[in-house]
């Protein structure tokens, strides 16, 4: 039972960047911009989050009320990521650059930017940022008595102030996107701006205020994917800001969706961490790093789950398009 | 059928023009850094990456060597671009080409150019699956591309490991974390046909990196400029690129070109991979990193305006400031050239805003010259024309 403690516990760490970042993407594409640059949104995130929380725990300010500091370095994430993203925006909306190429661009920019700033930072050389212990909360931080039955493993294994705070964001989406006037509007600039434009709404505003927020989540992101893998920042997310997009296009550009592939996803990469300890999963003995078989299985299964789900498949249809008020 | 070619002419000045504009801008950037990081030593960085390159014939050579692989696999990026495709997954082919050219040549002991041909295979059949999920099932291509970077880096990974004479701890060294070194003393008496000829070009050049791969990629690349401007094929491709609706209405496949423009890009990614590993100064490092020469080789696409013959030269300048950045250790991290490559890139994005300011000042100029010498010009009224057709030309 442990172990299924265990690997549930680690599904849910997992799939909190993944649903975050994707309900980023989301946001941003469904206002018509394509947000390839989420890869990079979440580096620099993490960047200046880990940087903050590392410096805290130098500082020795971390006494009194960790989980404060630890909310602090969720918005210095978001702002960061809002921020970058802004690049994006600028160069997508204003410009009406290719929104690929320009994403592209943030995507290369980001991993340069942080190792340069972790090394004029920390000094030559120091390319990790360690995450104090700190930010983690446990039961002994709640006052509670420590326990290790079923639901205080699940729970209390790893969790973060991210993951409720990303429950939080993902009912707030949903309310946001289907409930509230600037949802239907935002939807309305990536299926026809041109219809919205008619009507009133400024297609500019609406596609900057999604690829804001998808920079505001993807720097969540960034910061809950560092806290995930638990070796500290190492100036990489693994990829994770492109297995977010295929997470947003397999839950098909819908929140709710999106959780249960990132879930699913997520699922998968923890199930190859433990392939060892699960009894009924093969063992390959008589391959030799039988691990890389593990690692590329949660790519495989998205690839074979697009293909087969690419039917009922609907993509935002202005997406990538650049506005021009002319083109009517 | 003049005029065409004049336009055309004055088209490729300009985006040679926005290019040089957006590379100036990320020296600039790339200046400010340095000044930044470390202001004592900023001239001297700045000295480093513009002038390294050229100190002297052995960092040329270093220049040439790495230029060959990026060459190839922003060539790859480019003849997507052209066929409307965003081929981001060269990073994956380069690695698989790179994985088969060493079968080849490990275990199969065939000679250099035997390999590179599988390399193009490898590449070719890794391109195809982004081709076949795009046609067929509609899925786009940038996310195939990045699964199966990851599954083909993942894969040779795992074939290396279980490929006992890959290694090169199999030939008497110690490390077991890469493939053995091609012009190692035990290799070259089982293999000596493995690496790319030198052709005396490292003796003339002084450099132990000087071989011919350059030359070969530059020929492909006039190969692939020859495919694309004056061939049906190429012009198939080119127009389903533009509008796959129209050209299936015009009668091309456009299902069939997809395909095929992804297969292409793929063989061309394959090759660099090919290229680079064999030329026996270079071995496979088992990471869980991707290649960062699949993704350069976005940043020469799209410097080059995606046109073959300029990829050879974006490809050199790309390899020129990475030689010169390499020299900015320890002042420096190495990386600042990442955020200048970057940053150039970020500008070229602007390349059509660019290209229509500098558009706009050629008009001006030639209206004067017209103004000037109307006896002259017989064909003043085409000039608004041209204007017309150049922005929609840059809007594609």
């Amino acid at each position: 039972m442990n172990i299924l403690a265990d690997i549930l516990s680690g599904t849910i760490l997992f799939a909190i960047p993944l649903l975050l970042v994707a309900l980023g993407g989301m946001f941003s594409e469904r206002s018509g911009v394509v947000n390839i640059a989420l890869e990079g949104i979440m580096l620099v995130g993490a960047l200046t989050s880990c940087l903050f929380l590392s410096l805290m725990e130098k500082a020795g300010l971390h006494g009194m009320h960790p989980q404060l500091l630890a909310f602090l370095a969720i918005l210095i994430a978001a702002v960061t990521g809002m921020l970058f993203s802004m690049l994006l925006a600028f160069a997508a909306i204003k410009l009406k650059a290719d929104q690929t190429i320009g994403g592209t661009a943030l995507n290369m920019l980001a991993p340069a930017v942080a190792i340069v700033v972790t090394w004029a930072i920390q000094g030559q050389g120091q390319t990790t940022i360690l995450i104090p212990g700190w930010v983690r909360i446990t039961q002994e931080s709640l006052g509670m008595a420590t326990s290790q039955d079923f639901f205080s493993r699940l729970i209390f294994k790893s969790l973060y102030l991210t993951t409720p705070i990303a429950i939080l964001i993902l009912v707030a989406s949903v309310i946001i996107l289907y409930k509230t006037k600037t949802g239907l509007r935002l939807r309305a600039c990536g299926e026809h701006p041109q219809a919205a434009d008619s009507v009133g709404i400024n297609v500019y505003h609406m596609r900057y205020l999604g690829v804001a927020i998808s920079g505001f989540l993807g720097g969540i992101g960034g910061l809950a994917y560092s806290l995930a893998a638990g070796s500290g920042y190492q100036s990489t997310v693994a990829g994770y800001g492109f297995l977010a997009l295929a997470v947003m296009i397999f839950g098909n550009w819908k929140p709710l969706n999106i959780l249960g592939a990132s879930l699913f996803f997520a699922l998968f990469k923890i199930v190859g961490s433990y392939a060892g300890s699960i009894p009924f999963l093969p063992k390959f003995t008589n391959v030799k790093s039988s691990e890389y078989i593990y690692l590329m299985l949660p790519y495989i299964v998205t690839m074979i789950l697009l293909i087969l789900t690419s039917k009922r498949s609907r993509a935002p249809k202005a997406e990538g398009i650049p506005y021009d008020k002319g083109g009517r | 059928m003049k005029a065409p070619s004049r336009r055309t002419n004055r088209q490729g000045l300009i985006n040679i023009l926005a290019s040089l504009l957006s590379i100036l801008g990320g020296l600039l950037f790339g200046f400010l850094l340095l000044i930044l990081f470390n202001p004592g030593n900023a001239m001297y960085g700045l000295n480093k990456i513009l002038t390294t390159g050229i100190a002297n014939l052995d960092k040329l050579g270093k220049v040439m060597y790495q230029s060959a692989p990026i060459l190839l696999t922003g060539l790859s990026v480019a003849f997507a671009f052209k066929t409307g495709l965003f081929n981001i997954g060269a990073t994956g082919q380069y690695t698989l080409g790179a994985f088969f050219a060493l079968v080849g040549v490990i275990q199969w002991r065939l000679p250099w150019w035997a390999a590179l041909i599988l390399a193009m295979v490898g590449g070719a059949l890794l391109g195809s699956i982004p081709g076949i999920c795009k046609a067929l099932f509609n899925v786009n291509e940038v996310i195939t591309s990045i699964m199966f970077n990851w599954i083909s880096l993942f894969a040779v990974n795992l074939c290396i490991n279980n490929m006992p004479l890959m290694l090169a701890n199999a030939w008497g060294a110690t490390n077991k974390e890469r493939t053995v070194s091609l012009i190692g003393a035990p290799f070259m008496e089982y293999n000596p046909n493995a690496i790319i000829p030198r052709a005396g070009l490292d003796k003339l050049m002084n450099s132990q990196y000087m071989n011919i791969a350059v030359f070969i990629a530059i020929g492909i690349a006039l190969v692939i400029w020859v495919v694309m401007n004056r061939t049906t094929f190429g012009y198939e491709l080119k127009a389903c690129g533009y509008n796959r609706h129209a050209s299936d209405y015009a009668g091309i496949n456009a299902k069939r070109s997809i395909i095929l423009s992804m297969t292409i890009a793929g063989a061309l990614a394959g090759i660099g991979g090919g290229l680079y590993f064999l030329s026996g100064t270079a071995q496979y490092t088992l990471v869980k990193a991707l290649l960062a020469t699949g993704f350069n080789g976005i940043p020469v696409a799209l410097l080059a305006g995606s046109n073959p013959i300029g990829t050879i030269f974006s490809a050199l300048f790309i390899s020129y400031i990475q030689v010169g950045g390499d020299a900015l250790q320890p002042e420096y991290a190495k990386e600042i050239i990442d955020i200048i490559i970057a940053a150039i890139i970020y500008l070229s994005a602007f390349a059509l805003l660019l290209r229509g300011w500098i558009g706009k000042l050629f008009i001006r100029k030639q209206k004067e010259n017209s103004n000037r010498e109307l006896a002259d010009l017989p064909d003043t009224s085409a000039l608004p024309q041209d204007a017309a057709s150049e922005q929609e030309e840059a809007a594609q």
